[in-house]
């Protein structure tokens, strides 16, 4: 089992991390352990403001296991954030490709999950902090 | 300069095989491979093997060799994904260049239809999203590829009913092969009918889950009956999830292929067979214009001018593909390779095409995370 990592412990804390390269500023997509640009190990977990525009989109109807099998259908998207880093997540229904969203957390099996709205859209609270880096 | 020639290939039906276990259904591909290449078990001297996702072992390679009565002096197994068998079939080629084997024995077979529930299957292949980023959001298989389709489909302006006519056609050369796992022919509508298993993929869109094996010999020497060269090969691997995917037109598919032909010293003019996997419409589509086996966006339109029929000038997988032929897992990608074989040397039955040169195999693994590229040749 790995242990725990940054991302994972951000989740729980209602907090989207990512990292960035000490050296040369490139945001991070998953976890690295070295930069995808430039090599460095030098490597700072951010939190991010949880903004960006949906990059791809699906919305799954045959889920791959019971616990998911509660919420068919469901939207998944692969958001762009604004720092410049991709994130699967979850959607509200009917986001389209290009649209402007921010994150919001959600908890399903006793886990957190993101779901993303659309910019604007308040109806619930956001639980994101904003950079705290 | 020293070749590697593929001297013999077998494979099972495909389909369900009800109490037929991993290493029954290998041992069945790798006998008719053997008795194809007119070689006794004593002659092989490497083994590949594919891994078995209803086998799961840390030795899978000796444990096949122990039941198949084997005892050769180099033996492992490989995995990569959909790419195990491309990857393979690279390994021995080099492996019998470089002198270390004479025959190498590549196979690879598991019951993955009837050995396991569906729901098992589809949870143990959903693993290959990332365990923290991509998992927990009760992705699968069908959604990463359909996450894909969706921006590619944006980026192209290729439609779904584009998608339907690859669907469509792997069906089409399923139902002249008796090994085939689905032979029925399905229309576009069919498939646009088609219940929705990720949006915007469909059931038809979706390469079945089915039982099967396949093996091919790769020998140092020629042997008396025509077969094919590995004439040229490549990988690429730019990333393994999707999320890491940078884009949905440079996945690394161009950049195996490149290296194929360079090693080969050949160009996509120079080949008039076609054998890419097709684990999804949208992955044939994007394979097939991101090599260059179509100008972008224009797979389908190819299709539709039956360029890629049988009696086309660029017949593709003539056994129907992952898409129909059927996905036992590693066995699945090397199926193409195996018609490939049989085309090249005149021995398609039926299915034969016109005489054939050089043909193109490219298998990729994970979500378009890894790319081998084969380039097969004709030997008389």
């Amino acid at each position: 089992m790995e242990p725990l990592s940054p991302f994972a412990e951000g989740m729980t804390q209602g907090v989207i991390r990512y990292q960035r390269c000490m050296d040369c500023n490139t945001p991070q997509t998953l976890s690295r352990l070295a930069c995808t640009l430039c090599g460095s190990v030098r490597l700072r977990w951010c939190d991010s403001k949880g903004e960006g525009a949906v990059y791809a989109t699906t919305i799954v109807m045959r889920a791959p296991s019971q616990a998911f099998s509660a919420l068919t259908p469901y939207t998944l998207l692969l958001v762009e954030l604004d720092e410049g880093f991709r994130l699967m997540a979850h959607g509200t229904p009917g986001l389209a490709i290009g649209a402007r969203v921010h994150a919001r957390f959600a908890e399903h099996s006793g886990g957190p999950l993101i779901v993303f709205h659309p910019e604007g859209d308040d109806a619930y609270p956001l639980l994101i902090t904003g950079d705290r880096a | 300069m020293t070749s590697a020639f593929i001297v013999g290939v077998g494979n099972t039906p495909f389909g369900i095989h009800t109490g037929r276990g991993a290493l029954d259904l290998m041992g069945d591909a790798a006998e008719l491979a053997l008795a194809d290449a007119q070689l006794s078990r004593r002659d092989i001297d490497g083994v590949l093997c594919g891994y078995a996702t209803t086998l799961p072992h840390l030795m899978l390679s000796t444990l096949f060799c122990e039941r198949f009565a084997l005892c050769p002096s180099y033996a492992h197994g490989l995995q990569l994904g959909g790419a195990t068998g491309a990857a393979m079939l690279m390994l021995a080629s080099d492996l019998v260049k470089a002198g270390r084997c004479r025959n190498v024995l590549v196979v690879a077979g598991e019951n993955r239809a009837s050995g396991q529930s569906r729901d098992v299957s589809i949870q143990t292949l959903a693993q290959v999203g990332d365990a923290a980023y991509e998992v927990p959001n009760g992705a699968s298989v069908p959604a990463y590829y359909a996450l894909l389709a969706s921006r590619y489909l944006y980026e192209t302006g290729t439609t779904e009913a584009d998608l339907a006519d690859l669907a469509v056609l792997m069906r089409t050369h399923a139902a002249s092969h008796p090994d085939a796992h689905l032979r029925t022919p399905i229309t576009r509508d069919d498939v646009l009918a088609s219940k929705t298993i990720a949006a915007p993929l469909k059931l038809l869109d979706c390469c079945p889950i089915s039982d099967g094996a396949a093996a091919l010999v790769v020998s140092r020497h020629q042997g008396d009956l025509p077969c094919a060269s590995i004439r040229g090969v490549g990988q690429a691997h730019l990333h393994q999830h999707l999320t890491a995917m940078a884009s949905v037109l440079e996945c690394g598919a161009g950049a195996a292929a490149q290296r194929a032909f360079a090693d080969a010293g050949l160009a996509c003019r120079d080949i008039d067979y076609l054998a890419i996997y097709d684990s999804f419409t949208v992955t044939l589509a994007m394979l097939l214009e991101e090599i260059g086996f179509a100008e972008r966006a224009t797979a389908a339109q190819r299709v539709r001018n039956g360029d890629f029929r049988a009696d086309g000038p660029l017949p593709l997988n003539t056994h129907g593909g992952l898409l129909s032929f059927g996905h036992c897992g590693v066995a699945g990608g090397m199926a193409h390779a195996v018609e490939a074989v049989r085309q090249l040397s005149g021995r398609a039955g039926q299915r034969q095409i016109d005489k054939a040169n050089h043909a193109f195999v490219h298998a990729d693994g994970g979500v378009m995370s890894s790319h081998v590229s084969l380039i097969l040749s004709r030997e008389d």
